[in-house]
């Protein structure tokens, strides 16, 4: 069927694998009424009941730490962290003991958690409401990190992050979800009905191209093949690789496609330092290093919080007239 | 019979004898019971005001557009818990606040026109656009709010905390809904203020609901106030649809506070008329319920009670439209004003 955004295809995966097994249990804040604000919950509470789909009180720290323990016990709990922004909240029980029992533990415990956050800015949310934040999960051991881009990938990802025995973080940007009070950026996706699984560690080229790669998840993979597109017509030629999982990521896709092109342009929405540009970065260039023809670049979000007003927030997030620019810049 | 549901949980109006009994034991003026009149109304014109204005742009609804942008939460209805707080306050107390943070600013006396530019995200807002509806700074009137429920509690605390220290008698209040008061920093903060006696007031906003969230399926109890009792703090239970009752409670609170007596906990039963934000479709309550509340509305009922007292209504009248007038200037004032340079989003990060 056609599907407009990942939000819907989230919660199609979601309920479907409810439908198959009794382990699954949907908790985090206003996850009935309001489909856990962005959709990602939506309808699972007119066909599961109270009883599995749970709205939880405002305790980021004890749903964080109870997915824990149901883990720890053999249900697979999908946990909603309603913006990303709010992972302080919760946090410890996440990175601390989410990320590490079935570590520390010698591998007596897994921990099959799979929790859906909604990040990105650019509709005027500001700093405590407009982060990405996956660098930061991708840095600690022990998560995987899912950032799909469309309603295909979302529904197939989720699924996989479903029947996996580790706890898995998906991101869905806000502008992909489809929504009808958000921009939406994305396009309309040919979904299956029947449920179905793809797996994580697959980068995927989204649009071919000699001259330069663009590497990037999420909205800016639509910014990146908006801008090939049109710089096409020009005879510049942009390959645009979507790397759909941060962690495992997939070297051996975007390697080979830096090497055709010997250039390399990373986008990311999240803050520049430390985060997936320069981790990324590093991997490619020690690959492919001696087929770069220049330095690898990158464009992100300068190292400031997501201001408020509007010319601010355009100044900070990474545009198509900002990845045109910078394109341009490295092609000359 | 609507209202006799209501009464059910919030205190009978009183008759004109009891009424005058109480203002003239709680030595309250005339004068003083027009000024909080004013005040409420002065909130509720600018909810409603940038209520209207948020929804110019935005047809189909989307948040990206129009000249404010991103979530709005308001706060009309809720008026009476600003008013009977701030009502007891000065410049040098702090308050901090939460992403509904209108009522609780304009309490505290940021100016209003400051308030609404940033609001629009104009260089000559309280924070020259950067901040903008959830995240208001005002220096001047020590007042800072922020978009994460639970936060408030403990960095008023820690205000708190640093007048002891120095040896003022300033105070400082947090406020929260209570869906906020669910989480581990209420419970963390009211034990250390405890511990520590701080000139600390928590103020419980108690509007019934957390986003689409009743507090039926979010509180094990019907209140949170007890569990301040419990750890030796003084709580007060109250009408948040009258100023007076709100005003008197934290009346105790902030004497005890600034003696060096210690916290206290002020828990006000009231209600959002609107959506948790706007364009909220309100499916988790009936059109009913809030027919009901507003039946209660804290600035008619304040309104009424003056009449009552021998005001004249002209008096009432005049007050409601110098409030509009003020907002209409601080808008006008907002929209007219330029938008920050876009470079000043890359400073500012550090000192
Ligand atoms: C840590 C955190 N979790 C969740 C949210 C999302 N959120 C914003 S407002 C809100 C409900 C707050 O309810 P309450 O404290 O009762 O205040 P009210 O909105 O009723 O004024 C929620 C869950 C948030 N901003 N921060
Ligand atoms: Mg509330």
């Amino acid at each position: 069927m056609k599907m407009k955004g990942i939000s819907q295809a989230i919660a199609q995966g979601i309920a479907q694998e409810m439908e198959r097994r009794n382990d699954i249990v949907v908790l985090g804040e206003d996850v009935t009424y309001w489909g856990a604000v962005f959709g990602f919950t939506m309808g699972l509470f007119d066909k599961f009941g109270r009883k599995r789909v749970v709205d939880t009180p405002i305790t980021e720290q004890t749903f964080m730490g109870m997915a824990v323990g149901m883990a720890s016990v053999g249900l697979h709990p999908v946990v909603s962290l309603m913006f990303v922004d709010f992972l302080g909240a919760g946090f410890d029980q996440m990175y601390n003991h989410m990320a590490k029992n079935h570590y520390m533990s010698g591998g007596q415990f897994p921990m099959p958690v799979t929790v859906i956050t909604a990040v990105g800015g650019g509709y005027g949310d500001a700093e405590q409401h407009s982060q990405v934040l996956y660098g930061l999960f991708a840095h600690v051991p022990g998560f995987k990190v899912v950032v799909p881009s469309n309603a295909y990938d979302a529904k197939g990802l989720t699924i996989r992050a479903l029947r996996d025995p580790n706890p898995v973080v998906i991101f869905g940007h806000k502008l992909l979800t489809g929504l009808p009070f958000l921009p939406y950026e994305g396009e309309e996706d040919e979904v299956p009905e029947e449920p179905y699984e793809l797996e994580f560690g697959r980068a995927i080229v989204k649009t071919e191209g000699s001259d330069l790669t663009v590497a990037s998840v999420g909205v800016m993979v639509h910014r990146a093949m908006r801008v090939a597109e049109k710089l096409r017509k020009e005879g510049i030629s942009v390959e645009v690789v979507d790397l759909r999982t941060l962690v495992p990521l997939d070297e051996e896709t975007l390697s080979r496609s830096v090497k055709k092109t010997g250039r390399l342009l990373i986008v990311d929405e999240d803050y520049m330092s430390y985060g997936m540009t320069g981790e990324v970065a590093f991997r490619i260039q020690s690959r492919a290093f001696r087929e770069l023809k220049a330095p690898i670049q990158r464009l992100t979000v300068p190292d400031v919080p997501i201001p408020f007003s509007e010319p601010l927030e355009r100044e900070v997030i990474p545009s198509e007239a900002k990845i045109e620019a910078k394109i341009r810049e490295m092609v000359r | 019979m609507k209202r006799i549901v209501i009464h059910m949980f919030l205190k009978p109006e009183p008759t004109v004898k009891d009424l005058k009994g109480l203002v003239e034991s709680a030595g309250l003026t005339l004068d003083q019971l027009l000024e909080m009149y004013y005040e409420m109304s002065l909130i509720r014109e600018f909810e409603e005001a940038i209520g209207a204005k948020y929804y110019e742009g935005k047809n189909p609804f989307n948040m990206a557009s129009g000249p404010i942008r991103g979530e709005m939460h308001l706060s009309s209805g809720q008026e009476a818990v600003a008013v009977g707080v701030g009502s007891n306050l000065r410049k040098e107390d702090v308050v901090v606040s939460t992403h509904r943070p209108h009522h609780h600013a304009i309490a505290k006396g940021t100016d209003v026109r400051k308030l609404a530019a940033e609001i629009f995200g104009k260089s000559t807002g309280l924070c020259g656009g950067k901040g903008g509806h959830m995240h208001l700074f005002d220096k001047e009137v020590r007042f800072s709010c922020s978009g994460i429920v639970g936060a408030s509690f403990p960095q008023a605390a820690g205000a708190a905390f640093a007048f002891k220290y120095r040896g003022e008698d300033n105070v400082a209040v947090a406020f929260a809904g209570e869906g906020a008061a669910n989480h581990g920093t209420f419970y963390e903060t009211l034990n250390a203020a405890s511990l520590w006696e701080l000139p600390l007031i928590l103020v419980v906003e108690d509007n019934m609901y957390a986003d689409s969230t009743p507090k039926s399926i979010a509180l094990a109890t019907p209140h949170h106030f007890q569990r301040a009792m419990s750890l030796n703090i003084p709580s007060y239970l109250v009408d948040g649809m009258d100023v007076i009752d709100v005003y008197l409670a934290t009346r105790k609170a902030v004497q005890r506070a600034r003696s060096g007596g210690g916290p206290s906990l002020i828990e006000a039963v009231t209600y959002r008329f609107r959506g948790h934000f706007e364009g909220d479709g309100q499916e988790y309550r009936e059109r009913d319920e809030v027919e009901m509340w507003r039946l209660m509305d804290p600035i008619t009922r304040l309104g009424n009670r003056l009449t009552k007292l021998g005001v004249e209504k002209e008096r009432l009248e005049e007050r409601r439209k110098k409030a509009k007038e003020k907002v209409d200037e601080a808008l006008k004032f907002a929209e007219e004003s330029p938008y920050p340079e876009p470079s000043t989003a890359l400073t500012g990060v550090f000192r």
